[in-house]
Formats: structure tokens, sequence, C-alpha cells
């Protein structure tokens, strides 16, 4: 390749020109880009010109305009709603019942009657700061936990057939109302937890949802994601539930499932409150009874009845009131009071649940402890100084 | 004098019933769906789309006229368009909120519902299609915003009626809905031929 060559090329790069080599590309005898006005040729520089000049600078006016606007016709907004906006939890839940943090935030401010402990996700701390800047009661809402009320697993539940689908409840709800032969159990495809906005939702390795408490706020996102009803939102003192929906009878349920309230009513003859009661063949804690003591727990016989308490405050025997009466031997349930006859009784501490059973009978309020130790020990007073009277 | 205000007659009522954006166009059916189901917020609805859509009309019929043809770029109509409608409803909720906080509890949540609807960047694109002139454009838009008025509140009465009815349980909500409107669709089309442009 020699000399004059390389001048040729090189000339021919630098009287490249973009806009004439364009212009001579022969176009389509059409309007432009769906324009109405046919014409032979267009001049795509000016237009691209033309283009870019016009796009900026209507979107300048638009967005100069609009920012004018807003400065010149700013509203002017309680600076208290801004405030409770940031402690609320922002998650968007609506367990407060508005549509947004916002709405609420707006709400709880400007309303008198709007109560400020809505806020279930954020809890305690938010409630707090929200009745501190609104001025309002600061009422702390007990809180509430989403329970699972079923524990039929993958092992332990009966599958009516093989469900090859979406891997999620609300599919396979579809199909048939669900794999599970208990029409009324979790399916274990986990829509829960993907509702869970917190995270606190997470499958066993059994396929059975499990919630954890020090994440949960109580949101009812996973209440109103499950196809089969079985999450509730439940006050979280509330601890001992029957994790069972299932209305079939006793013996359906047993053949589905190896968890089930089978409706035997163990359960309502242990109680000494009289919380559980037999109703469609579901057993069902009524939560205003029940003191959580956990009695009907150890009685259940198919493990239906679930404790979400780690722990329980056990009874243990003053001695210098015990009498040796053999009242608390014959009454505990898990045959944890031993001693003789006229001697000081003792309480066997792994055996003993907490239900207070005995501290409620003993003649002498010789039993401490339990949860119910206090409220029997006032009542005995009591009636102590009206026998003075 | 005669014609002319004859032809924007014409158009008033071509655009309101016979070609109907909802029932004949099937446009702006997920508004449609969305608020008829209380005649209160069909009404509030209706009134704030007819404003939105004839000033926009207005709005892009100037752009359009007076910029977009004399540069030759009306092939980007349809992005100066939504732009032009966006920034408008933008600014009117501003303004609203500052200047008749009343009518802005009342309307203002459709405003943002608007902003990006597909009716109201159908007018001024149609307005251009069919080089209508100013009043012309005016009048499209007026009688386009009726007829969604009326397919709205014809649509709200028969839904709130509705849900007193024993609709069979797989037709209940949405299919019930979208069935009638095939039928009102269907009586819409008998206005077809009335006037031809």
């Amino acid at each position: 390749m020699d000399l004059k060559n390389i001048i040729e090329i090189l000339n021919f790069i630098s009287g490249f020109d973009l806009g004439g080599l364009i212009n001579h590309i022969p176009l389509p005898k059409i309007g432009v880009g769906g324009g109405i006005e046919a014409r032979e040729t267009v001049d795509i520089m000016q237009t691209l010109k033309f283009t870019f000049v016009f796009v900026l600078g209507t979107g300048a006016v638009f967005g100069l305009g609009l920012a004018f606007a807003a400065k010149k016709f700013s509203v002017k907004r309680d600076p208290r709603i801004d405030q409770v906006r940031e402690y609320l939890a922002g998650a968007h839940c609506g367990a407060c019942g508005f549509p947004g943090c916002e709405q609420y935030a707006e709400a709880v401010v400007l309303n008198p009657d709007v109560a400020p402990n809505l806020c279930t996700p954020g809890g305690e701390r938010a409630a707090k700061i929200v009745a501190l800047i609104t001025g309002k009661e600061p009422v702390v809402a007990e809180p509430k936990f989403s329970r699972i009320m079923c524990q039929g697993d993958w092992d332990r539940a009966v599958r009516r057939f093989k469900y090859e689908g979406v891997h999620d409840c609300r599919a396979a709800v579809l199909a048939g109302g669900g794999d599970k032969a208990c029409i009324y159990g979790c399916l274990g495809y986990g829509t829960c937890v993907r509702a869970c906005p917190f995270d606190a939702i997470h499958m066993n390795e059994h396929n059975l949802p499990v919630v954890d408490v020090s994440k949960c706020t109580g949101c009812r996102k996973c209440e109103a994601a499950c196809p089969k009803k079985v999450i509730e939102v439940l006050p979280g003192s509330k601890a001992v539930l029957v994790a069972c929906h299932s209305k079939d009878r006793g013996a359906d349920t047993r053949k589905n499932c190896q968890v089930g309230c089978i409706a035997c009513g163990a359960c309502v003859k242990v109680c000494p409150f009289d919380a559980p009661s037999i109703d469609n063949y579901v057993s069902k804690i009524d939560l205003e009874k029940c003191r959580v003591c956990g009695l009907c727990v150890t009685k259940c016989p198919t493990k239906a009845i679930v404790d979400h308490m780690p722990t329980r405050p056990k009874a243990f025997v003053i001695e210098d009131k015990c009498i040796g009466c053999n009242i608390c031997m014959k009454i505990c349930p898990v045959n944890a009071a031993y001693g003789e006859m006229k001697k000081v009784h003792t309480i066997n501490q792994e055996r003993c649940i907490g239900c207070g059973l005995c501290t409620a009978k003993c003649p002498t309020q010789a039993i401490d402890g339990t949860f119910n130790a206090k409220e029997v020990f006032e009542k005995a007073a009591k009636k102590k100084i009206k026998k003075a009277a | 004098m005669s014609s002319e205000f004859t032809k924007l007659f014409e158009l008033f009522i071509a655009a309101s019933i016979i070609n109907n954006f909802v029932f004949t166009r099937f446009l702006g059916l997920c508004i449609f769906f969305g608020v008829s189901k209380k005649m209160e917020t069909a009404i509030g609805m209706s009134i704030t789309f007819t404003s939105v859509m004839v000033i926009a009309a207005a709005l892009s019929w100037v752009v359009y006229q007076y910029v977009m043809i004399p540069l030759e770029i009306t092939f980007l109509k349809i992005v100066i368009f939504i732009g032009i409608v966006a920034a408008f409803v933008q600014a009117s909720d501003t303004i609203m909120r500052k200047v008749s906080p009343g009518l802005y509890y009342k309307l203002g949540v459709y405003l943002a519902l608007i902003s990006t609807n597909c009716i109201i960047i159908a007018v001024p694109l149609i307005n251009a299609g069919e080089k209508y002139n100013f009043l012309e454009s005016l009048s499209f838009g007026l009688g386009s915003g009726i007829g969604f008025a009326l397919a709205l509140i014809i649509m709200a009465s028969i839904r709130e009626k509705m849900e007193l009815a024993n609709v069979p349980r797989p037709f209940r909500g949405m299919p019930i809905a979208w069935i009638t409107t095939a039928l009102i669709a269907l009586a819409f089309t008998g206005f077809s031929g009335i006037i031809t442009l």
C-alpha cells in the first residue's frame, strides 16, 4: 500500500459528512413516524435538532412550572403529621385500618377520636411516641401475634392426591380445595411466608409455617393471604390455643391427621376455668376465660393444643404452713406433689407444669409460686377478715 | 355560521354517544370498572374527567398547531401529549389543594388517577389526526367527556342495583360487570350510522 492510497482514505474519512450522507439515502415517500404530511425528503438533522430543542424545552418549562406551583401553592401541613409518620413502622400494612401510614398519621394528628396505639408493627414504642406528639392518652395495646392454627405438617397429615403445580397455597386451593385430606388444614406451600413484610414466618422442615414472635408485629397480612384461614392474630399473652380448625367428626379428623382436635372433651373436663368448649366437633378456648395454666395441653390426647409459653412459674410448698393433708397430691394432674400424711409435702419441680390447681385447693394456702398464687392468697385473707368480723 | 354550528353539534353527539369511548372504542376500561361501584364516586370522576379532557384538548391543540406542525415534529405527538396532560393534571392538583381544599378533597383522588389515562390521551391524538380546528377540538373533548360520564353513571346505577340482585356465585363481582358492559355496548351500537361525518 503506498502513500497515495492512504491520503485518499484519510480524505474520505475527513470529508465524511453524516448529514449529507443521510440526505442522500432515498427515503420512502410517506410521512415520517406516523406524521400526516407526506413529503419526498426529510431533513433529518433539522428534525433531530428541533426534536431535541422542543422536548428539552417542554421538559424544562413543565419542570420549572411545577416546581414554581409547588412552591407558590404549597399548603401548610401540620408538622406533627410528618413527625408521627417518621415513627410509624412504614410498612403500609393497613393494620391500623387506614390505607397507609400517611393516612393514619394524618388522621391521628387531626382527628381527636383516632387512638395513638393503632400501629401494631410500631408496637409500644410507636404508640408512646405518637401519644406524646399528639397529646393523647398513651394506652399501649397488647402486642398481637399471628398464630398458626394447624399442626398437620406433611408428615403428620394425610394427603388426598399429589399436587404438582405452582408452589403456592392460593394456587393449590384451586385444585379441588388443596391436596390435604383435611379441608381445614394448612397446605404448607408458604403463601404466608411470602406475604409477611417483616420476615417473621418461616417454613420448618416438615412444611409447616413457624412464626417468629420476636419479629411478628400482628399486622394481619398473613391472615389475609392464607386461603385456608388457618392463621389467626391473637393477643400475645393468650399462649394456649387449640391449633386445629377441623370441623370434621372426631373419627374423620383422626383418620386425616395425627394432631387434629377430635373433640373428645378432655380439655373441657380438665379446665378449672371453663375456658374450652366444643362446638362443631372442634374445641375452642375462650380467650377471656383462659388463664394460660397449660393444664389442657398435658391432657390433650392428640396434642392438638399448643402452648406458646416457654416456661411457667412452678409451685413450691411453704413448709411452715403445710399440714400434710394430701389434698395437693390428689389434685395434682401430673403427680408432682408427694409426701406422707401429716408430714410436709414437696413438689417435684421437674414434673410441675405450674397449673396452679394445688395453690387454689390447698386449705392453708401453703403452696406459692404459681400464676394464681397472689389472687388466691388475697381471697383467703379477705375471707379471714370476714370471719373475724 | 349555521353549518359550522351543526358540525360542532354533530361532533359532540358523535363523540358522546355514537363513538362512545367506553362502549364502542373500549378505552378507559380500568377507570370505568374501578369507579363505577358507587354513584357518588362515579359523578365525581365524571366531572373531573370532563373538565380535564376539555382543557387537555385545548392545550394540546395550541401546542400541536403552533409549535409542532411548524417545526415538522408531529411524530412526537404521543410523547408530548402525555407530557402536557400529566403536567397539567399535576399543576391543577397542586393549585386546587391551595385554592379550594373542599373541591380537592372531593375530586383530588380522581385527578391522580387521570394523569396518564388512555381516554385523556386519545382525545388530543384524535384531534390531531382528524385535523380538527380549535372549536371542533373543544367540542370533541367535551363530547368525549360527557360520553364517559354517561357511561360511568349508567354503569354505577346498574351496579348499585346489582348489589341487591341474586347473582350466581361464579358471576359475582367483576364477571357480571363485564357482561353488563357488553350488553350496554351492544345497545350503543344501535346509534351507529345516525350521523356520518
